[in-house]
This record gives structure tokens, sequence and C-alpha cells, in this order.
């Protein structure tokens, strides 16, 4: 057995990094142990292609927590942020277009000649955004209460949340008490009646396999990727130059600056345990490294079925594991381009500096997310493109551009053949369909690369190929993520945590998992 | 309705009495004869034929075979031999029992538990990430328990390739019977010299036949679950969903019994590796445990006082009761009640097992139990004492 | 005007009914409106072909509250509930599931499917009588107003849940996944044979426009669950007479204790002087003076119809005109010369005096759920069957049977056409469905009655022929059923009431809205 830490935290995506690096500061002896070569995990910026950069899952920075950002003095790293003019555009199949920009008036300009109703009620809407994102950040920002023991001082915490939101009037409490659960088609219906704007703006609360928008919770969702900032209505828009993976860098900077030792290429095989206590863990390769305490950043599932191992789960837990759905339903195409396509209904560049998105109508949506109920990849699937290198020329060569496109509904588990085969059909189908859109597009492609949810498992170790550690559907939020009872970051193993995505708040690059399991770390 | 048993075609032929029990889905004879006292008077001086054939069964094999059965039971059978047999129940992460049965070491990797509840679901749950295959094999199986002290003699006759003087208790072997194989388990449910024999369903008839046939120079009687309810509480053997209620069944949380509750704290093992509601019951030996399973002899001079005070003789069933009682102690507080009672026929006494606040556990300890004298609710005096009630020297011997 | 009455119930379906009674039990003058010439609202037994009597639309019960029937004596009003035991799940491959009151025949039968899911649904149905425990709980109590609870008063709420319902932690934290699940999710953590998932996940769609795997129908199938524990296990049961037994029965009751009941009475309008209700306008123009006004109507109609918007808060209107009010639900009703075969399962049986299911796999269910959800009714529906006279000989003449179906999807709103072109259409789509498992039922067809949503709607006046009065979703339950701070039975208009389905807790023949609406009532002190 080598030398001995406090802590080790297995995984250095974000999350791993955030809860390092709290604890490093914290003054203890931390190792994070990552099983790429690089780190980040999807919060990474790769170069599969010489001269072109991709991020490796999200583009924005716009949900990670500024309490984070100043807690580790991030401000004092090399980051530059900036933001996009416009929002997202999308085109449409009938030649016309969209486009929504940070400038409100800009978009009830590009809304008002599809409805000048809808582009009456969009600056309401942003408000309301608003108002409910205020409310949402309180219940992200503090771990959940444990139902099971409900005690005072354990609910005290959300005794402000209530203040907060008595103070936000009864009125908007129930508001928001009655849109969280609603399908984003419901509380689009409210707002607009243009089919194509409720289409483009419903996108986001699809994210991470939700399911279609006619189904509730995903209102949630919508709200939950605005957690950062409404901004024009459609995600963040604030990015990183040099792409996302320098938000890692800068956080792995900080940890390792505190003390933590970063390793990469170290592959965990098991958590080592002492009865039901964790004291270390076992590399593939045999090394064995003790500690006081571990935490997984990884998925529930791999945390408890491969590091702890099924054998030592008690039945009904293992059952709650086994119970956590997954079923991870986003690809990624990355497009090496010579040149910018061009996209229908764009007259300047700048509507192509936010996201792009192809999503004509909520229907189109539903039927999108129809298939994977049948074990099927989207006929005509929901696609969101970015193409960061507009604004940052930094991502690919002069002139060229790195295009990246997510992709739903593409299932884990297909009900015929198997990813090995489908992986290029898909990536020709979402070519085809783009070109749809921008004609030109398949000429310029010099290099694709295909990620299925198969290739997110296998490289990333996400079950089931899941960005978020698990669905966040309502009943895997909040206090049931990761299950129910255990959603204070703690297990049933002694001084084994969890600290990723699979647990409250859930997934996107909030890094808000990775500092409330350190808080509870270091309550320990 | 009620399927019959592998055994139906003989049973059926047999039950005079036409009385029938439900048994896990299963007819079972409760008597064959009109009255059972035959039927129990051959269990405990000659033999008896009783159909267990409801009992589940389940078989797991594989490397992790003996890991998996450790994680299960809350004994231990790392050092359990081939051939060899425990008793043992098994537990819910709380440290409450499940389910009670018997676990059978068939090879290196090979077991069999048999169950009174269906269990596959919960045994491949625990199972979960072990090198095993758990299966069902209670279809599979068609069982007969002959019990008695001439069970030995009568299954030597016609059992071949074994010599059961060797098979001693909790033990099993292979043999063959007629022309097919037969598993012999030195096992049973009522206290005495006894054995199970299980045989593919295919050979369940023949199996009755032959030993029916052969046992007629032993005194072999078939018998019935009225005959086997008496024999097993004077055995001191717990029945499930009587004496204790299965934790998965329980509505609520203090109907829920440990081990330790339930008499069965010598099943505990203190010393293996982690098994499901070991955390529980590790704490509760530390705290002690709230109740405590007991035997019960009921005074029976004041038991005829209570009758004579009516100008009655002692009124006393003579079937086992399932019917819970309560007990209360010298200050009329309740501290708990009967589960089981019954005349016993060879002690000549009411006895009964019952649970009771463990402060009122020792032996010797008086207490007071409930009886109905002539329409009116009456405490009659009740003593301690150990369990089980009968235990004659053929039963291991 | 002579006439004056201390309460007016504006319709009388059975909601409207319980109110009526419950107000008269307690000494006040009571007079229900009902449009139609019978009352019962949806719950009505009719005699459309001859001899032949259709549980029009609702056709079964096992929630109707057990102290509505005691207190109403209910009884003696001619309410016989006969059970209905088994469920039958048909498969087209010859095999069949078959569930009832016999426990180790229902798990021989899941067991040909899953030996796991046959000990599994000992557990489930456990698990279910914990959920429906804590739920009847909450639907025996007044929605509090979570905007005016402390967090102390949550922890008292929670602490007085758990020890006054004996649930463990298990339990409470199944409960709140229960209530933000998808029916086939929550199905899903005990089972994996399709018939059975499908079957039981069959309940959290009823009268629901959202499919099995859709998150939120966990809940309705709790809902429908609720009566299973007053009573033995499978408390479902079938009204002698048909579910206009049930109607008939409580105006009957009801009309002992003194009530009125006017039929072929439609109102217009809910009269108001002074922000008062003051009683209600006929359409005929006839004028009813009371010092209260009950409405069992939806919303849509109590608040957008029935008085003038400018005397309700615009928060109000608006929660009104977006009250999801979908109706999914049809109903087939037939005449038949002789009892159908049931190719699985052929000749008569206790079955076929059970339901029976066509609920082969969960993708069935979800299919028929997708042609709905873009405005098409199901080519294949899931479709619930009874023989009501099977049950109750006197629904048909001798040797002759009724069939009753409930079929769904069958989208109000269509995508093409409307009902009027296409309501024979779906008759066909039930039918041809029905004849892959009965193959001779067209040969016994006498009549056949096809009851789209529509025709809910312009019988009953429910709106958009939801049975629910509004579906049963997380956004409108409990403190947020019919509107958001409504939920306690009052309006902004004082002595203006709602006491219908559409208020909490909610649809199915409980009569427990009525109930508590009339508690209300009387505990302002009329």
């Amino acid at each position: 057995m080598s030398e001995s830490y406090d802590v080790i935290v297995i995984g250095a995506g974000l999350n791993g990094l955030v809860t390092a690096a709290y604890l490093a500061k914290a003054g203890r002896r931390v190792l994070v142990l990552e099983s790429r070569p690089i780190i980040g995990g999807l919060a990474a910026t790769e170069e599969p292609f010489p001269g072109f950069k991709f991020n490796t899952g999200a583009h924005d920075s716009g949900m990670f927590s500024q309490q984070i950002f100043q807690d580790l003095g991030l401000s004092g790293q090399e980051l530059t942020f900036y933001e996009s003019p416009a929002a997202v555009h999308s085109p449409q199949p009938d030649g016309a277009s969209i486009t929504l920009w940070r400038d409100i008036e800009k978009s009830q300009a590009a809304i008002e000649k599809r409805s000048p109703r809808d582009a009456s009620r969009f600056p309401e809407y942003l408000a309301q955004m608003e108002r409910v994102r205020r409310l949402v950040y309180q219940v992200i920002e503090r771990s959940p209460p444990i139902f099971s023991d409900v005690t005072f001082s354990q609910l005290w915490p959300w005794a402000s949340v209530g203040w907060q939101l008595r103070r936000s009037g009864k009125k908007e409490m129930m508001e928001t008490l009655r849109v969280l659960p609603l399908p984003v088609r419901d509380f689009l219906d409210e707002w607009f009646e243009d089919e194509a704007l409720k289409g483009l703006l419903a996108v986001p609360a699809l994210t991470g396999g939700m399911p279609g928008p006619y189904a509730a919770g995903t209102t949630f969702m919508l709200h939950y990727q605005h957690l950062g900032k409404v901004g024009g209505g459609y995600r963040t828009g604030r990015f990183l130059a040099g792409g996302i993976g320098q938000l890692s860098e800068a956080l792995a900077q900080v940890a390792r600056e505190a003390g933590a030792e970063i390793r990469t290429a170290a592959v965990v095989d098991h958590i080592l345990l002492d009865g039901d206590r964790a004291r270390g863990v076992a590399l593939v390769e045999g090394e064995a490294i003790a500690s006081q305490v571990v935490a997984s950043s990884l998925d529930p599932r791999t945390s408890f079925f491969r590091l702890i191992g099924g054998a030592n789960l008690m039945p009904h837990f293992m059952r709650e594991v086994r119970n956590i759905r997954y079923q991870g339903t986003t690809a990624r195409v990355n497009l090496a381009l010579s040149d910018l396509p061009s996209f229908v209904g764009v007259s300047d560049a700048n509507q192509l500096s936010g996201y792009i998105v192809y999503a004509p109508s909520l229907e189109y949506l539903e039927r999108a997310a129809d298939a994977v109920k049948y074990g099927r990849i989207s006929e005509r699937p929901v696609l969101e493109a970015i193409i960061p290198s507009l604004l940052d020329p930094s991502l690919a060569p002069e002139r060229q551009h790195a295009m990246s496109i997510t992709v739903q509904y593409a299932p884990y588990e297909l009900e015929q053949g198997d990813w090995q085969e489908e992986r290029e059909r898909l990536g020709d189908q979402v070519v085809s369909l783009l070109s749809e859109i921008a004609p030109d597009l398949p000429q310029l492609i010099l290099n694709r690369q295909v990620i299925t949810p198969a290739d997110y498992e296998h490289n990333f170790g996400l079950t089931e190929g899941h960005i978020f550690h698990g669905q966040m559907h309502l009943d895997q939020l909040f206090f049931m993520r990761p299950i129910t009872g255990w959603a204070n970051y703690g297990t049933p193993f002694e001084n084994f945590f969890l600290c990723g995505s699979g647990t409250h708040p859930g997934g996107g690059l909030t890094g808000m998992p990775g500092y409330l399991a350190s808080r509870e770390i270091l309550k320990a | 309705m009620p399927l019959p048993t592998p055994f139906h075609s003989r049973t059926a032929a047999l039950c005079e009495s036409y009385e029938w029990r439900d048994w896990s889905g299963f007819l079972a004879a409760a008597t064959y004869e009109p009255t059972h006292e035959r039927e129990y008077f051959a269990i405990r001086n000659s033999a008896a034929l009783i159909d267990v054939s409801p009992l589940y069964k389940y078989d797991i094999n594989g490397r992790d075979a003996s890991r998996l059965v450790n994680k299960i039971i809350t004994r231990d059978v790392s050092s359990m031999e081939i051939g060899q047999i425990y008793y043992s129940p098994w537990c819910d992460e709380g440290g409450h029992m499940i389910d009670d049965g018997t676990i059978w070491r068939l090879g290196e990797d090979h077991f069999r538990i048999t169950a009174a509840d269906p269990s596959l679901r919960w045994f491949q749950d625990c199972g979960f990430g072990f090198e095993v295959r758990v299966s069902d094999v209670s279809r599979n199986l068609a069982t007969l328990a002959l019990q008695g002290p001439n069970a030995r003699a009568l299954l030597n006759e016609v059992v071949d390739e074994l010599d059961l003087a060797e098979l001693k208790y909790y033990r099993l072997a292979q043999g063959r019977m007629a022309d097919f194989p037969v598993t012999i388990t030195r096992t049973g449910f009522t206290g005495d010299l006894g054995y199970e024999i299980w045989v593919a369903v295919g050979n369940a008839e023949s199996t009755w036949d032959v030993l029916m046939e052969a046992g007629q120079s032993y005194g072999l009687l078939p018998a019935g679950m009225v005959a086997l309810d008496i024999a097993r509480i004077e055995a001191g053997l717990l029945l499930i969903e009587v004496d204790y209620i299965s934790s998965f069944k329980a509505l609520i949380e203090s109907r829920k019994s440990s081990p330790y509750e339930a008499g069965l704290g010598w099943t505990v093992s203190e010393t293996k590796d982690r098994f499901v509601g070991q955390k529980a019951l590790t704490a509760e030996r530390e705290k002690g445990s709230k109740w405590a399973l007991v035997g019960l002899h009921v005074d029976w001079p004041e038991l005829e006082k209570l009758f004579a005070f009516h100008d009655l003789p002692p009124q006393v069933s003579g079937r086992a009761s399932r019917a819970a009682v309560p007990i209360y102690n010298d200050k009329n507080r309740q501290v708990g009640q009967v589960t089981s009672s019954t005349f016993s026929p060879v002690g000549k006494r009411s006895i009964g097992l019952a649970t009771v606040e463990s402060d009122f556990a020792r032996i010797g300890t008086e207490l007071q139990i409930e009886i109905t004298v002539e329409y009116t609710r009456r405490l009659c005096l009740a003593r301690v004492v150990e369990t089980p009630f009968y235990d004659p020297p053929q039963k291991r011997s | 005007m002579a006439n004056k009455y201390d309460v007016i119930v504006i319709g009388g379906g059975h909601n409207g009914l319980v109110t009526a009674a419950y107000l008269a039990r307690a000494g006040k003058r009571v007079l229900v409106l009902e449009q139609r010439y019978l009352v019962g609202g949806a719950t009505v037994t009719e005699e459309i072909y001859p001899g032949f009597n259709y549980t029009v639309m609702s056709y079964v019960v096992s929630l109707l509250r057990p102290e509505i029937i005691r207190d109403l004596k209910l009884a003696q009003h001619g309410l016989v509930i006969l059970p209905l035991e088994s469920t039958l799940t048909p498969l087209l491959d010859g095999r069949y599931l078959y569930r009832d009151g016999d426990h180790f025949r229902s798990m021989d039968s899941i067991a040909q499917f899953s030996a796991r899911d046959a000990e599994a649904y000992d557990e489930y149905g456990r698990t279910m009588y914990f959920m429906a425990k804590a739920v009847k709980y909450i639907l025996g109590i007044i929605p509090p107003d979570p905007a005016r609870l402390q967090p102390r008063d949550l922890t008292g709420l929670l602490s007085l849940a758990r020890h006054t319902l004996g649930l463990s932690d298990r339990d409470l934290h199944m409960l709140a996944k229960l209530m933000t699940m998808s029916a086939a999710d929550f199905v899903e953590r005990w089972f994996e044979a399709e018939p059975l998932k499908a079957t039981l996940s069959a309940s959290g769609i009823i009268g629901t426009y959202m499919g099995p795997r859709s998150p939120g129908t966990a809940y309705v199938l709790l809902h429908h669950y609720m009566g299973e524990i007053d009573g033995q296990f499978r408390a479902w049961g079938f009204a002698k007479g048909g579910t206009g037994g049930i109607a008939n029965a409580i105006a009957r009751s009801a009309l002992s204790l003194g009530v009125e009941i006017r039929t072929e009475a439609r109102v217009a309008e809910v009269i108001v002087k002074k922000g008062r209700a003051a009683g209600v306008a006929l359409e005929d123009g006839e004028e009813i003076l009371a010092d209260v006004v009950a409405s069992s109507l939806d919303p849509k109609r109590t608040f957008l119809q029935l008085v003038d918007p400018v005397l309700l808060p615009d928060e109000l209107l608006q929660a009104a005109e977006r009250f999801n009010i979908r109706g999914s639900s049809a109903k087939v009703n037939l005449a038949l010369d002789a009892l159908p075969e049931l190719a699985c399962k052929p000749g008569n049986g206790r079955h076929m005096a059970g339901a029976i299911s066509i609920s082969p796999s969960l993708d069935y269910m979800e299919e028929a759920y997708d042609d709905a959800k873009y405005g098409d009714f199901s080519r294949r529906p899931y479709i619930d069957i009874i023989f009501p006279s099977m049950i109750d000989p006197g629904m048909a003449p001798p040797g002759k049977h009724v069939m009753s179906c409930f079929v769904q999807y069958a989208p109000y709103q269509l995508r093409e056409g409307t009902w009027e072109e296409k309501r024979e259409a779906l008759g066909d789509a039930v039918v041809d469905t029905l004849a892959e498992y009965f193959p001779n039922i067209k040969d016994l067809m006498l009549h056949r009655q096809v009851v789209t949503p529509l025709d809910i709607e312009e019988m009953t006046g429910l709106t958009q022929g939801n049975i629910f009065q509004g579906e049963l979703t997380l956004s409108q339950l409990f403190f947020l059923r019919p509107a958001p701070g409504y939920a306690q039975y009052r309006t902004p208009i004082r002595g203006y009431y709602v006491c219908g389905s559409a208020s909490h807790p909610g649809g199915g023949i409980t009569g427990a809205p009525g109930r508590l609406a009339a508690l209300e009532i009387l505990r302002d002190g009329i």
C-alpha cells in the first residue's frame, strides 16, 4: 500500500475537480484519479482532428455557479468569457427562420414577423423565467433534506427558501409550484401561439435525454437550463475562449495550488473496504492507495455496482440503484468544416454565433422523442448545433470551422442492430437533415466524428451513456437523487461519498454537486 | 382453488375425513382418519408419512454459492461439510426474520435452501454481483417426511446403496429406491427420529407406494397437518405466520421479529463477514432484545381448579391452537402472548410457545395466561420452561 | 319571490347530489338543478336499445367513500355494489393473464410470464396498500394552503403523517416517487412481464390524456387503488343496475332528506348581488333565489360561463382557462345475442364476470397514446371490458348480454374531421380490436352505441368529455385543484362554491368532493 491521503476523488470531471479544490483548500490532502489521459470528463475540450477543437459535453459555461467561482478564486485564473450576440437561430423547413438575440428588442422584431401577439408577450415571458429562476436557484444551492429524519435543524436551511418563496408573494410561489411539473408544451402553449417559436424554446427542456415536450417535468428542465441567467431566452450563451476545457483546467490549477494531486490514466478498479468502511482504492494495475475518505464523481450505478461491487450491497439498496433510470439518448456529431455553411435565413453571420437548432415545432420534438420508447433512433431527430469557432478562432484553423451537433433522440439500447453498425448511419442521417437547412454543408465536411451513447459509456464510463448520470425526471431529483434516503452525498458505506452529477442537483456544468458534496465530506 | 401435490392420487384416496388445508396453494390433508389421534401416535410410537411437497426449494450453484448463502442466512456456512444440513432463519436489512428453513450443502459450490414462502426473487437479488445461479426447483421435487421411531428400520428396508445407521442428524445422503434415485435428509418437523425423502416428481407415486407397502409391518400411517402441528409444538419448532410474522408480510413494524426475539439467537453468527441484517443484529445483541420466545407449561392443578369452580372437568382441545392468547405478569400487565398452544398427548399437559418481554423469559418465571372457562375470561398460572417440550433420544442418536 | 332556497346545487351528477343530501341532512332547504331528463351526470344507466341497459359512461365503482354510503343510508335507498373480482388480460398468442382473489392461482398465472414477478406481486400489493393509506388520508382532508405553511408546520405535518399512518421511511420515499413517476416506470420497479405491467399501469391512464410512460401517471394509478383499503383487497365493484344505480340511490336519499330535484332545468347564469351569490337564472328566464349556490360543473363552466368575468380576479380566470380538461376516452356499448367466446379461454366462467383488459404490453398502450397525442383515435386502443349482464342479470334479457367497453384513446380534439364523421370509424376500430380476442363477436352484435368525448360533453356538459372534470396531473391536484389558491371549495364570490370532480380530491365516483364541499359550506354557517 502506497502513501495515504485524506481524500481520494475518483474522476476529474467538473464535479470531481470542484470537490477536490474545496477539500484541498480546506487543508485536506487530496488525490484525484482520472481514468482518461486528460482531465475534464464531459467538460473537456479535445482535438480529434488536427487544428479542430471540440467540447466533449456542454458548451455553455453559464450554468456554472458564481459562488464557486468566487470561493475558489477562479477569477485569478486566465479565463476569458464571451457572450454570443445571438441566442439561437432556428431555420424552418419552409425556408423561413427565427433568430433570438441577447437584445430583446431584436428578438421581438424577429418574432413579430410570425406573431405580433407572441412578440408582445416575449419580454414578460423572459421576466417570468427570471422570477422562477431565482426561486429554483434557492433549491439548487442546498443539500436536499433527508425525508426520513426530518428535524428542525435539518430543515432550518430550508426556512430561508420558504421565506424567499413567501416574500416573492403567494401568487409567485403558487405559480412556480404549478409550472415546474408541467409538460413544457403546456407551459409554452400558455405563452405563445407560433409553433416554430415554441419548438425552439423547448429544446433546452429536453437536455440530457428528457422525454418529449408533452411529458411532465420538462418545464423544470427548461428552467434548470436557465439557472445561470435567462439571457436571451435560450440557454445562457456564455462561452469560454479556448473551449469549456479551460474551466476544468482552471479548477485543476486551483486544486493543485492548494496541494491536491491529480493523476490521469489512473483507472480505479474497486474501492477497498474494511467491513462497511471505505479505506482506499485499488487501481486496475494493482496499486492500492489508502485514504480516509473516498469520493466518487462517477455515476451512482458505476460507483456502487462496479467500484463498491454489487456483491457488497444489501438487496433493497441494490434494487434502488438498479431502479435508477439511465438510458442515454443523446449523441454528438462533430464536424470539421472547410468553411462556414450557408444556413437558410441567414443574412448576418452573427445569427449563427449562438446555438443553431432544428426544432420546427413542439410536435416535431415529441415525434422525435417517441422513437426512443421503442428503442429506435428518431427518423428526424432534434438537432442543436454550435459553431464556436465563429467567435473563437482558436478552435479551428483560419477560415475553417468546428461545428458540434447535439442529437436527440438516439437510445443507448437499440431494439435492432448495435451502435457499431449504426454509428455512421446516424452521422449520415444528421448530415442529411442539416443539408435541408444548410444545403452546402455536406461539401464542406473535412472530417466527422460521431459519438453515440454507447461511446459515451465506453469513453467516459457513463452508465448507458447518460450524460447527466441518470435521467432528471421529477422522480429522480432533489431528495430522490440519486436515491431516496441517500440524497445527502453519503452512502451506506462509511467514508464513501458521491459527488457527481448523479447527486443533487444533477447534471449540467453547475459544479453544485461537487460543492455540496465537499461540504458534507468536511462535516463528516 | 388449491392445486394437487404430486402425491394427490394417493393422499386423496386415503383422506377419509375429507378435511383439507391450503398449504401455499396446495391441498394438504388435515387428517386422513376422522380424528387425528392415531396419526399423532404414529409419529411418536411407530412411523408416519407426511406429504410436505408444498415447501419451496431453491438450488444455488456457482463459484460464489457459499458466499451468497452466507449473505442470505444468519448462520455461517463457511465450515459446513458437504452432506451437512443447517437450520437457519434469514433476515431483511433491519434484522427482522423473513423466513426460516434448512440449508443443505450438496457440493462445494452447490447448496439447496428450503423455505416456507416463495423466495426466488429475494435470493436472486441477494445474489446480485455474485457468480451464482439461483433456481427454483420447488415444482421439480416431491417430498415426503417419514417420521417416528421406526422410520430408520423402515427406510433401510426400501433404500439401497445407503445405510441409514450412518446418516447422522442434519445430514443428507443419496440412495436408490426401486429403480430411481432418492435424496434422504435426516430432518423433520416432529422432533422425533425422522427423515425426509426427496424424489423427482415423476417418481412421487412409486415412492409413496413403496413406503406404504413396506410400512405395513412398521405401523406406518399417513399423517396430516393436525398431527404434525401438535408434534412440532412439542418439539419447540416455530411456524411462520403463527409464531412469528415474516417481515415481508408484517403490516406494522411491531409485528416483526428478530432471530434473537424468536429464540434463534444461536443461529446468528458473530464472526462471519457481511450478511443481510448484520448491522441491526449486532446492535440488538449489544443493546438486548425487547422480546423473547419461550416455552410455557400451564399449571395443571390450577387449571383443574378453574374448571372445577363450574363443576367441569378441564376442557382442552385435542388440536393445537394458533389463536394468540394474552399473557400477564403478576401485576396484571400484559407482557406477551402465546402464539401456538396444544395439549401434549405424550406429556399430558397444556403447553405453548409464547413471545414475552425479555424480562419475563427466565426459566421458572411465573406468568398468567388467559383462558376461557364457561364463557368467562380467567387467568391461569403458567411457567416458563425449556424447549423442546419433548425430546426423545432417538431424534439425534 | 316565494321560491327561496338555502342552497341551489347546479348539476345533478353524483357529486352535486351528495352535496345536496349532506346539506339537507343538516337541515338546509336545497334545490338541485339538472339539465338532462335524468339525474346522474356521467353516472347513468340508460336503456338505449330495448331490453338492454347500458352503463353509458362510467361503469365500475371502487372509490365511493364508505362514509357517504353510511351517512346517506344508501343501502336502504337501493345501492348494492356487486363484487367485480377478477381481471383477465388476453393475449393473441393464446395465453392470458388472470388475477383474482385467489392469491396462489393469481401468482401461478403471473409465473407463466415471470416467476420473479409472481413474487414481486405481493410486495407491490403491500406497497400500494401503504400508498393508498397515505393518500386516503390526503383525500379526506381539506388541502392546506402551502403559502401559509411554516417550516415548523411542515415538520409537524410530516411527523404527523408518519406516526398516524405508521408509514416507514421507505413508504414515504415511495409516496414521493409515486407523485412524480410515470405508471410504467413505477410498475417496472417490480415487474418485467408485459401483460402484467401494461394492465397494472392501465389504471394510471384512465381518464387521462397521457400515456403509461408519461410522468405523473403513477399517481392516477394509485387514485384507482384507493377503494382497496376499505374493504378486502380488491374492492372493485359494479353497482346493481349499473352506475345509474348509484346516482339513483343518492337521489332517493336526497329526496328523503327533503331535497328538491328539478330535471331539464338548464342554468343560464348565477345571480350575483352586492358581490354575493343570490340565486340562479334558468335559460327559460325563470329566476330562483338562494343564499348559496354550489356548482358541480367544471371550472370552465363554473367560472367562465355561469358568472360575469368582471366579478372574478384575473388569476382565477386565467387558471380556469388553462385548466387541463382534455377528453381522451370513449365508450362503446354493445348489445349481444349471446356471450362471446374469448379465443384464449373459451366458454363461460367466472372470468367473464370480471374485467377483461385489452392491454397486452406497455408498447401497445404507449402506441395507442402516440396515435392520440397527435389527434387521432388509437388504431388499436386500450379497452377495459365488462359484461354488466354477467354481474347483474337484470341488465339484459335472459340469455343476452350487454358489453361495456371503456376505450382509450379517443381525443376530443381531432386533427382531422369531426366526431360526427369519425364516430362509427372509432366504433369499427374498437370492434375490430375486440374481434381479435373474441372471434365471434361481430356475429353476435345486435346494437352498438359509440359514445365519443363529444357525445359525453353534449350529454353531460362535461367539458371535452373529460370524465374526471379535469386531468389528475400534479399541476391540478390537491391545493392546486381546481385553481391555485382556490382549493377549499370557496370562490371569490361569497356564497358561490364548487363541489364537483374538478375540485379536490378529483374525479372518479368517490363523492368526496361533494361531501367535503358540503362540509365547508356548512362551516361557513349559512
